[in-house]
């Protein structure tokens, strides 16, 4: 059986107390919400705190006020709400593609956002890392996929997350300096290691998401199986719909970098006119080139880049659709 | 590891209450098998990538092998062992046998809790509802298909109706 | 007997079911002993290295650490086959694959076990490693094993039934293919557990998740120097096998080792990474195959090779190798045959019997090769089948003897049932269906070991209660044999199966049945059954008879009563038979056995293939191919399987939509991959990137049961176990080609490979996905056997007459 390493569990009833518990554990300590990250992070030697403090006793985090979500509300709470489904319609359905329906009912919304980064290098037990003189991220020196590249290239694999940057929502962090106001475009790094902006202090309380008014996204996830599998490509569009014609738009991809990678471009070459199969086209090209899968996730990259292209076009026809 | 202090929590098993003392890392999957001596919840990978160690906690099925043992203190855990009742066995548990539900039977404590918790919510599942609610849990053995059956069956009869298998299900065409 | 039937043939519980819908069932890692203790296996971190120093002095020191071995310990070699014995509980002075375990240790706690293992230094000199069978066959050196065929290749095989060649230019069309089949492994979802307890009076007893207690018994007893009475095995309740669990293993050994060491029990539960490592799975596949055939579809030669990658180890290789050869003659008419196998060892985790052992490669190139030979002689591919099937009670070119044969009734089945006339050719772009069949044995003609003793063994004991205890070696492993046991005896002497005791897989109690492998259970614990429980009827029908009054023929046992069968009234309970049979005899015990019929082949390597009878599946795949990603999803298949005769009409269809399942994932997304990059690694062992299908995958599957009972099975019984996964990958490829006209000669079928043959396509190049090239291999100089019709005997002509070589 694969087992835990030993630890202090804190289970504090309040931010101030689960903040003053971090201060204390200082950098042994790390936060959990659900777990269903970090526990296998941590049977794998990934994460090894020595103290885990856990988010999910405190009231604030789990509280939905209007379009306010508490970072502890679970993801199957989160995509069953029906004011959800109908007016964040994006963000219910990303967090219904999430892994499983069990681990749903026990990963946090919090959790999903600040996900540690995947790559098939990394998510494996010490004896398997061990075999390959580990890597950068954990225990080692250089990385596998680009063993010349100074950087880690682990996939940022949140589901939410792309859809949370696509739509423009704001994280609401607090620390030992205090709260601030994150927009979720601004919390994600491009790289392996340092994948958020968030300090290892700092915690997500809410997410405050853009009340409905004239918008509308949609996510579309790639993987092997209908269940279980993280996301190889996750595309969330956004769309600010001025009467036929697209306002303002946004598109993120999941899984093909470190963080969710807004393309510009994509967004752009919808801008002004309505959502034409040639506007589609482009955009998707758009989004062609600058995605760079690399060779860690399931299946081959140069699909998943080409993946791209069908999956913006499938998620823009969607969103037309139903306009 | 052995000279850890160990932790001492009460909480409900199979609407009994418990109380078990137990190193504090260990999963609740390890308390209910190691230190409550409930084997019947099996696991595969204790990584959250196969749903053997399903339980419910407070109605709600999570991953055993995902949940503290120590964050289970005050909470109801129903695991295999309490669904028959009164030495009657739950009605999923009468049509996963005549089905043919259980062929090795590793994975079916599980599937039969997932259900169980799918039932409680949703006494009226389609078969697309019941495929949904399982993708959560691998069985290499059945293909599901009896598994989907035995559901329906029990939903029918949890529902007052007199339902028996088909006849394709048993003898095939 | 001309009692009707009452439980054969119906779809009764199995007699565990309740255990196991309880969670009552005790798997071998839910037993637990006072005192024990807990073992962990220090795997190699190397894919080839000499082992030049393993130091666990610091191991040792730590607190709750009670034992610590290394290869030196159990020097003695093993192996599965006498012909491979090539495994060293721990590896002795080299390790062949990242994830040979090189040292173990016994501690109070898992947790100090790995504490321990992070303490001990293994100094290893590398050496080059190979991750296919092509660069084993391109570098004969650094040799993995110093024993083999050649190079680094275990086993070579050349044999040809008649002159293929001769065959093959009489034809009017000849076509070639190449086929690559990956590995894939069983993944039950039980991890592999074990416990050994040692008793100070020299007994050993070992509790462990095996298909095969024989064969663990007898690999004990020789690696740990015990005589074999003195050791018992149990196995517990597979919580699924497939294979998997059917060599005795590193672990095994190493626990009952420690059990010694300590005198304290041992238990080891394997991780889900260290199942991967035990793996023992399909062997990773290159095929090439020549077909003549006439323009009415008739066969007139085959030429068939393989390359198999057998991984670091031998285990059954050389028994998968002839299997990737011997079955191509069952099905259609095969009149000239040449077979080319070989082997080689690389750097990954060994392979060895998966589900269909060694057949589902060639079966999915034969059946897709067909596919194509049908389309340029513009013959229905089912049509095309019928014409060649070879004919029921007949003996092929490589001297199997067929019994019954429901081959065509199965295509008709799936042919009338899926709509194959309306569909094929004619879904629109994007749809299609292919079709595909297959046949498997029923148990193989002869034991891994040389002997000539029964394969499987059954006591009886009837109990003056009326209750009925029945004894026998074989092993639970999901597939319903404990079950199997209780309906035939049931039925034979009129009882209710539910008051059947079964005991089973016990090397102290039970008599030796072979395994659960080769589907060989129900065929031949059946039998043996069959006889224990018909020679206690006459011992019951005797003492009945004589107090009834009537002649012993004329009495019925069933419903739990013995009585007249021209005068119901007149009879008594079976409690009471047994009473009156024990009052004149003494205690009522009987024994059955059963050796399965020898084989027509006379020839070295004639041991593989035979069998007592042969099960038949046809199946029609209905596919939705999305042309823009090349993604595959299967909605529904049609199976349409002869078993002969059904025990248990529920538990084969269980067995069927299991194999359907196992097969869709093998088609689609199932495979054993390796990094080479990285020193070779298996990629991905685990159970989220090892990618089984979920409930979202599976396809609906549309099972008819064909019953041609075989005069060699238990109430005419042939296997379920195995045979319907077989069709299932060449019908999901043939369906792909009816969908977007693409070839993946490949398996498994992934988007990638599907949308990267669809572009080759749209350029104007072929629009196929497959291998191109077939090794240069140092093939032996042919065994040569006339055929049957060529006034053949089943004897080489060729050389001095050799011994029959018998790895089954
Ligand atoms: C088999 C499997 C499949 C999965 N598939 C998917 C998938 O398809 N898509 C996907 O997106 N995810 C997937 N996941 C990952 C995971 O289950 C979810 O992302 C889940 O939402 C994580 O939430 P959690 O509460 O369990 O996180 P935890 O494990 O509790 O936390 C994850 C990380 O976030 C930090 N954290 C959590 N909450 C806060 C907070 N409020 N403030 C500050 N830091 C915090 C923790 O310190 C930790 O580092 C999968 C997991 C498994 C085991
Ligand atoms: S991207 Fe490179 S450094 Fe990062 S986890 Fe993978 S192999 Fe390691
Ligand atoms: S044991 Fe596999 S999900 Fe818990
Ligand atoms: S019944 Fe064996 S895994 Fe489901």
């Amino acid at each position: 059986m694969l087992r835990l390493p030993t630890f202090r569990y804190l289970q504090p009833r309040s931010l101030r107390e689960a903040l003053a518990m971090k201060a204390d554990a200082g950098p042994d300590g790390m936060f959990v919400a659900g777990g269903t990250d970090l526990y296998p992070n941590m049977k794998r030697r990934h994460q090894e705190p020595r103290v885990v403090i856990s988010l999910m006793g405190i009231e604030e985090l789990r509280r939905l006020d209007g379009w306010n979500v508490g970072t502890c509300v679970t993801l199957s709470a989160l995509s069953s709400l029906p004011t959800f489904q109908r007016s964040q319609s994006a963000v219910a359905g990303a967090a219904q593609l999430v892994s499983t329906p069990l681990l749903r009912n026990m990963g946090t919304l919090g959790g999903n956002l600040c996900l540690d980064t995947r790559c098939n290098y990394y998510n494996q037990s010490y004896e398997w890392r061990k075999s390959i003189d580990f890597c950068m991220k954990k225990d080692g020196a250089i990385c596998w996929v680009a063993p010349s590249s100074p950087r880690c290239w682990a996939v940022s694999s949140s589901d939410v997350a792309p859809v949370m940057v696509a739509i423009g929502a704001e994280y609401r962090l607090v620390g030992p300096q205090g709260e601030r106001l994150v927009p979720a475009g601004r919390f994600y790094h491009n790289d392996g290691i340092n994948y958020l902006t968030k300090q290892p202090d700092e915690i997500l309380v809410d997410v405050r998401l853009p009340a409905p008014n004239g918008w509308d996204a949609v996510y579309h996830k790639l993987r092997r199986r209908g269940s279980f599998d993280f996301p190889v490509l996750g595309v969330a569009a956004w769309i600010q719909w001025n009467g036929k014609k697209v306002g303002e738009a946004r598109i993120v991809l999941g899984g093909v970098a470190s963080y969710p990678q807004e393309v510009a471009a994509a967004g752009a070459a919808l801008e002004g006119a309505p959502l034409s199969d040639e506007a589609i086209a482009a955009a998707a090209d758009a989004a062609y080139q600058p995605s760079k899968p690399m060779d860690n996730t399931d299946f081959d990259l140069s699909w998943r880049k080409q993946m791209t292209r069908v999956y913006v076009k499938r998620a823009l026809e969607e969103l037309r659709a139903r306009h | 590891m052995s000279n850890e202090s160990k932790v001492k929590i009460a909480l409900s098993v199979n609407g009994e209450p418990a109380e078990v003392a137990f190193a504090p890392h260990k999963t609740l999957l390890e308390v209910l098998r190691e230190d409550l001596g409930l084997t019947g919840t099996k696991h595969g990978c204790e990584l959250g990538e196969c749903g053997t160690c399903t339980v419910l906690l407070d109605g709600t099925a999570v991953l055993s092998c995902l949940v503290l043992g120590v964050a289970c203190e005050g909470r109801a855990v129903r695991t295999v062992e309490g669904m028959a009742q009164n030495g009657q066995l739950h009605p999923l548990q009468e049509t996963f046998a005549d089905l043919g539900a259980a062929q090795c039977g590793y994975c079916t404590p599980a599937f039969l809790l997932v259900a169980e918790a799918l039932l409680a919510a949703n006494p009226h599942p389609t078969r697309d509802e019941i495929k949904h609610a399982l993708a959560g849990n691998l069985c290499r053995c059945t293909g599901y298909i009896k598994i989907y059956e035995a559901v329906e069956l029990a939903a029918a009869r949890m529902r007052g109706e007199v339902a028996q298998p088909t006849r394709e299900s048993l003898y095939g065409r | 007997m001309a009692d009707k039937r009452r439980i054969i043939g119906t779809a009764l519980r199995k007699v565990d079911a309740v255990a196991k819908v309880t969670g009552g069932t005790r798997f071998a890692d839910d037993l637990s002993f006072p005192r024990m203790l807990y073992c962990k296996l220090l795997r190699s971190t190397q894919p080839h290295a000499k082992i030049v120093s393993v130091d666990t002095t610091a191991a040792r020191q730590l607190d709750g650490v009670h034992a610590v071995l290394t290869g030196q310990d159990l020097p003695i070699p093993f192996g599965i086959l006498p012909v491979s014995q090539d495994e060293h509980a721990l590896c002795l002075d080299k390790v062949r694959f990242i994830g040979d375990p090189v040292a173990a240790v016994a501690a109070t706690s898992e947790e100090t076990a790995t504490a321990a293992l992070d303490r001990i230094k293994v100094a290893y000199e590398p050496l080059q490693a190979f991750d296919s069978a092509e660069a084993a066959v391109a570098h004969p050196e650094p040799r993995i094993h110093d024993y083999g065929d050649s190079g680094n290749l275990h086993k070579l095989i050349n044999l040809e039934f008649g002159d293929a060649d001769a065959g093959i230019a009489e034809a009017d069309l000849v076509r070639e293919d190449l086929f690559f089949f990956e590995g894939n492994t069983h993944l039950p979802m039980e991890q592999h557990a074990a416990v050994a307890m040692w008793s100070p009076d020299g007994k050993l007893t070992l509790w462990t998740s095996t298909q095969t207690p024989h064969y663990v018994h007898r690999a004990l007893a020789k690696v740990l120097e015990l005589p074999a009475a003195r050791v018992r095995v149990i196995a517990t309740p597979n919580g699924g096998g497939f294979g998997g669990k059917s060599d005795p293993f590193s672990h095994e050994l190493v626990v009952a080792k420690l059990a010694m060491v300590t005198g304290r029990p041992v238990k080891i539960t394997l991780t889900r990474e260290e199942v991967f490592y035990c793996h023992r799975g399909r062997h990773p596949t290159l095929m090439w195959v020549r077909t003549g055939v006439k323009q009415n579809g008739a066969i007139t030669g085959m030429h068939f090779r393989s390359l198999l990658d057998g991984g670091a180890y031998g285990s059954y290789g050389v028994a998968s190798t002839y299997y990737t050869g011997a079955l191509q003659t069952v099905t259609y008419n095969v009149p000239r045959y040449h077979f080319q196998g070989a082997r080689a060892f690389t750097n990954k985790a060994p392979c060895g019997p998966k589900r269909g052992h060694g057949t589902p490669q060639p079966r999915f190139a034969l059946e897709v090769h067909l596919d194509k030979i049908a389309e340029q002689l513009e013959i229905d591919p089912a049509e095309l089948r019928l014409r060649t099937l070879v004919p029921a009670h007949s003996l092929t070119a490589n001297y199997l003897r067929v019994g019954s044969m429901g081959l065509g009734e199965c295509i008709a089945k799936v042919v009338e049932g899926s709509g194959w006339k309306r569909k094929f050719r004619k879904l629109p772009h994007g749809r299609g269906v292919g079709l595909a069949c297959s046949s498997y044995i029923s148990g193989a003609g002869l034991p891994i070991y040389w002997n000539n003793m029964p394969h499987s063994g059954v006591q009886l004991r009837c109990d003056r209660g009326g209750g009925v205890t029945v004894f026998c070696g074989s092993t639970e492993i999901g597939q319903g044999s404990d079950s199997i046991l209780a309906y035939i005896v049931a039925e034979i002497l009129g009882i209710d199966p539910f008051d059947i005791a079964v005991v089973t897989a016990d090397t102290d109690l039970t008599p030796v049945d072979l395994g659960s492998y080769s589907s060989r259970v129900t065929l031949m614990s059946g039998n043996a059954a069959l006889q224990a429980a018909e020679r206690a009827r006459q011992i019951l029908a005797v003492h009945a008879a004589k107090r009834l009054e009537v002649p012993a023929a004329r009495l019925s046992f069933a419903a739990g009563r013995v009585f007249d069968r021209k005068d119901h009234k007149r009879g008594m309970s079976f409690a009471e038979a047994v009473q009156l049979a024990e009052a004149a005899e003494g205690t009522v015990g009987t024994v059955g056995s059963y050796t399965p019929p020898q084989g027509a082949g006379k020839y070295r390597g004639a041991g593989v293939g035979p069998s007592p009878a042969y099960s038949y599946s046809a199946c029609v795949a209905e596919v939705e191919v999305d042309p823009e990603t090349g993604i595959v999803r299967v909605p529904t298949i049609w199976i349409a399987h002869d078993v002969g005769q059904s025990i248990n009409t529920a538990a084969v269809i269980g067995q069927v939509e299991g194999s359907i399942y196992m097969g869709l994932g093998e088609a689609l997304m199932e495979e054993m991959a390796y990094r080479g990059n990285r020193k070779v690694v298996h990629k991905i062992p685990s159970l989220l990137e090892y990618k089984s299908p979920t409930t979202l995958e599976m396809c609906d599957v549309v099972t008819y049961l064909i019953e041609d009972p075989d005069p060699n099975g238990p109430f005419g019984a042939k296997e379920v176990g195995q045979g319907p996964l077989l069709p299932v990958m060449p019908a999901v490829a043939n369906a792909v080609y009816d969908a977007v006209g693409v070839r993946i000669d490949e398996v498994p079928i992934t988007p990638e490979k599907v949308l990267k043959a669809i572009r080759r396509k749209e350029k104007g190049e072929v629009g196929r996905f497959g291998p191109d090239a077939f090794p240069e291999i140092p093939w032996p100089e042919p065994t040569q056997i006339p055929t049957p019709w060529e006034g053949g005997d089943g004897k080489a002509v060729t050389g001095a007459p050799i011994p029959l070589e018998r790895p089954h």
